[in-house]
């Protein structure tokens, strides 16, 4: 293995560049490095105004997703020695409005998500002393879609969200299934309105990018197919059932 | 340009802590408003890299008092009884409302919440959800968060400064990252939850954002900072990166072995080695305890010599594939990511690292400090329930328990207070000011904010690590005042005003120096060993003189100050700890 490598990162302070460019830079290869290794080596020696995001370096806080040549990527748990002889292209998230470099903005997201009503729905709320019994297997139903750590790879891989922005996409509707599916949670027909608009999960044309890249291993693909099938099955129940009879 | 904008009560950091207390108010006064400014977005805080579970009394045959005395005596004596009582007493109903919120607890088979042994813990009382139980926590408390209307969140603000007039805490100065505008949020209260600094650290299991803005900002605004001697080595991280293990493995079942495949934590006063894991011995005693057995047994050569420095090594490989993959399942995720190391087959490297302070911000049982109008809760302050020495599953519980206190605290106060006066304006265009002086606009400048935060790094850890002397931290002293002065001098790459994280690493370096200086400063007048902080020249537990906290404010050049104040005991005498019987 070489003992140096080339990597060539996005530059972009829109207050002073017309076009985004790439500058190289030569960085230490060495084994037990991620791309984002690189990164701060090159912020901390060779210039320290080189910008992007990071935090917990093990691939839970989702701060630092990157695209790394080519492909959504959480650059804290992507290992530079795969690109080995390189050179390395990081540029920022795709879909995303950049703000300098390879930080993109990500507010967007945040909106969405609180709109799709995150949070347990009751009618009553049990006193704090008692609590909600939940079977393994019931745990098990919504478990995998609150593994969900908000990186937005999925955002950056989805050609629905790519083109259409209004498109409520792949983490906010995992996350509103990961309350629906949730036992102790009534509020399944309150996120359906708004996860049924045209922008919610009718907008996803089954492409599947956003489970492929998902680092941790959530499946929105499968709980938008899983929503649209409910959704489905409300609308035509509401077609069959007879009116005013409740 | 200066924007300024006003609330009831400004809370800077949104983790844990943070949001509880941002809850706790709404639910409190739903009129209140309150503004949550953290230099992330909320579920990127650190508290999301927490693994192992909460603490809460929860079976039939543990007790609250029982909590009380694994907690006092983990803590070396040093914990305030009256605040243990409260927080054992409030644990549980904090962990049952996220359990009625949707956090995503493990569950025995019959549904009720399953608890796991923990470290120091006589009784089985951790609450845990797989080993992401902080993960959960977090995103659990930030979705809850933004069903209430009166939580403003300043996302990706860093708060450079406190706003005080008339003896009050009125609020902070910010800048936003994405625009580089400074901005004064005012307010009737503050709340600081910003977490720990274990940056201060070289090999860390803390986030690169743990770096003790809360800690600096309540120092520099006349708040001591209380018991910084007390560092919390956890004993198994992962060479290189510092990635934490949970202690969860080692309450599962792991053994802890030494070169020649011998569980050494015998030799060191902490009971016989049994297959199965014994509540409070061996691989189940205190962090501290453990800590500096490691150093012992290396001192003894025999720990591995690894590629980065002396390891042992964590044996999983009993527990079998469905323990490891249900119970423990981000530990074997982690191992294989980062250390190509497969724990259902094979032994994991694993060495003390830092990973926690007792220490912080001086707070009563409330989450108020001496000035008023200012709260702290979480890691950033010193109630103090752990004393010494931490207890792990403790500071989940912990952020919530005293995150909710903080926040009704300071729901309460502000609600008797007049809206912030003018004069706040003045300060905070001073500090606009002062950021465009010292950094942005600056010219010149030699030293380079990375060498600077790496000296301070090598320098704490050689010599304010598990075993101190009073030379050891006469040094760190002297070296850490040298590069205060050196800081003055440094050098910025980037002056531009958006997003610019080179004046936010700037800016948190200067936090770290000086909140650095209170740990070797602290550390330094405490001759006597107790918990986490051990000196080689002062050996014993001296009760007589130091079974106090010690308060270290900022004097007027800038240097701590060291101030003692009493421990509160209310039924647990001070005794000698006693583990493995």
């Amino acid at each position: 293995m070489a003992n140096r490598i080339t990597i060539e990162v996005t530059r972009y302070d829109p207050a002073q560049d017309e076009k985004p460019r790439f500058d190289s830079f030569e960085v230490p290869l060495r084994k037990e490095w991620v791309v984002l290794d690189a990164l701060n080596y090159i912020k901390d020696h060779l210039d320290g105004s080189l910008t992007f995001r990071w935090s917990c370096r093990m691939g839970v806080c989702g701060s630092c997703g990157m695209t790394v040549n080519g492909v959504p990527k959480l650059t804290c748990a992507t290992f530079l020695s795969d690109y080995a002889p390189g050179p390395v292209r990081v540029e920022p998230m795709k879909n995303f409005p950049v703000l300098k470099d390879l930080v993109v903005d990500t507010s967007d997201f945040l909106v969405k998500l609180e709109k799709s009503k995150p949070w347990i729905i009751r009618k009553v709320e049990k006193p704090l002393d008692e609590e909600y019994f939940q079977t393994p297997e019931q745990l098990e139903a919504y478990k995998q879609y609150s593994m969900c750590i908000n990186c937005m790879l999925c955002y950056a891989a989805c050609p629905v969200y790519g083109l259409d922005p209004l498109f409520i996409g792949p983490a906010a509707i995992a996350l509103a299934q990961r309350y629906n599916m949730d036992s102790r949670d009534e509020g399944a027909s309150e996120r359906m309105d708004i996860l049924s608009q045209h922008d919610g999960i009718w907008g996803c044309t089954f492409v599947g990018e956003c489970t492929q890249v998902c680092p941790k291993h959530v499946d929105p693909a499968g709980a938008i197919q899983q929503y649209k099938l409910t959704a489905t099955m409300e609308w035509v129940k509401a077609l069959v059932l007879p009116r005013g009879s409740e | 340009m200066l924007d300024i904008s006003s609330h009831d009560i400004v809370l800077v950091g949104g983790g844990g802590a943070g949001l509880r207390a941002a809850i706790a108010i709404s639910e409190a006064n739903p009129k209140l408003s309150v503004a949550v400014v953290s230099k992330v977005y909320p579920m990127r805080s650190h508290t999301v890299a927490a693994e192992g579970g909460a603490a809460g009394v929860h079976l039939e045959d543990d007790s609250l008092d029982d909590h009380a005395y694994d907690t006092i005596s983990g803590g070396d004596w040093l914990c305030d009884q009256d605040a243990v009582e409260a927080f054992v007493k409030e644990a549980p109903q904090e962990l049952m409302r996220l359990e009625h919120w949707g956090c995503p607890w493990s569950r025995e088979p019959d549904g009720r919440v399953a608890v796991r042994p923990f470290g120091g813990m006589k009784k089985t009382r951790t609450w845990f959800a797989a080993d992401k139980t902080g993960f959960h926590m977090l995103h659990t408390l930030f979705q809850t968060s933004l069903k209430y209307d009166a939580v403003v969140r300043y996302d990706e603000f860093y708060a450079t400064r406190l706003l005080v007039d008339d003896g009050r805490a009125q609020g902070v100065v910010a800048l936003e990252l994405t625009t580089g505008k400074v901005q004064a949020i005012t307010a009737k209260a503050v709340i600081l939850c910003t977490g720990g600094c274990g940056k201060i650290f070289r090999f860390t299991t803390n986030a690169s954002i743990k770096t003790g803005d809360g800690m600096a900002l309540a120092y520099r605004a006349g708040a001591p900072l209380k018991d910084m001697e007390f560092v919390q080595y956890h004993p198994t991280g992962l060479p290189f990166t510092g990635i934490l293990i949970t202690e969860a493995a080692r309450a599962e079942g792991g053994y802890l072995l030494n070169k020649d495949g011998y569980r050494y934590l015998q030799d060191y006063n902490l009971g016989t080695p049994e297959p199965k894991p014994v509540l409070r011995t061996m691989e189940l005693g205190p962090r501290d305890r453990l800590s500096q057995a490691f150093v012992k047994e290396q001192e003894k050569g025999r720990t591995v010599e690894g590629p980065y420095g002396a390891v042992v090594n964590l044996d999983l490989r009993h527990l079998g594939e469905k323990t490891i993959n249900t119970k423990l399942p981000f530990v074997r995720e982690l191992c294989l990511k980062y250390e190509n190391i497969d724990p259902i087959t094979q032994l994991i490297p694993v060495r003390p690292v830092v990973h926690y302070m007792m220490g912080g911000v001086h707070t009563d049982i409330n989450g108020a400090t001496p000035l008023a109008g200012l709260y702290a809760a979480g890691e950033t302050a010193c109630v103090s329930i752990n004393g010494a020495n931490r207890l792990g599953s403790n500071s989940l519980s912990e952020l919530l328990v005293f995150g909710a206190r903080a926040g009704r605290a300071a729901a309460d106060y502000a609600s008797g207070q007049k809206a912030p006066g003018r004069a706040l304006l003045a300060q905070a265009l001073d500090e606009e000011a002062r950021l465009q002086t010292q950094f942005l606009r600056k010219t010149g400048g030699r030293e380079s904010i990375a060498e600077l935060r790496e000296e301070m790094q090598k320098i704490m850890e050689q010599c304010a690590g598990i075993y101190r002397t009073h030379e050891s931290l006469a040094g760190a002293s002297g070296k850490l005042q040298e590069l205060q002065e050196r800081f003055k001098d440094i050098r910025m790459d980037d002056r531009g005003h958006l997003f610019n994280t080179e004046l936010i690493s700037a800016l948190e370096l200067s936090c770290m120096l000086e909140v650095a200086e209170t740990m070797a400063e602290s550390a330094l007048r405490r001759t006597e060993s107790r918990g986490a902080h051990q000196r080689t020249d002062y050996p014993a537990r001296d009760d007589k003189n130091f079974l106090a906290h010690s308060l270290a404010y900022r004097d007027a050049e800038g240097r701590p100050r060291v101030e003692y104040a009493p421990v509160t005991i209310t039924r647990w005498p001070p005794a000698e700890r006693v583990y493995g019987k």
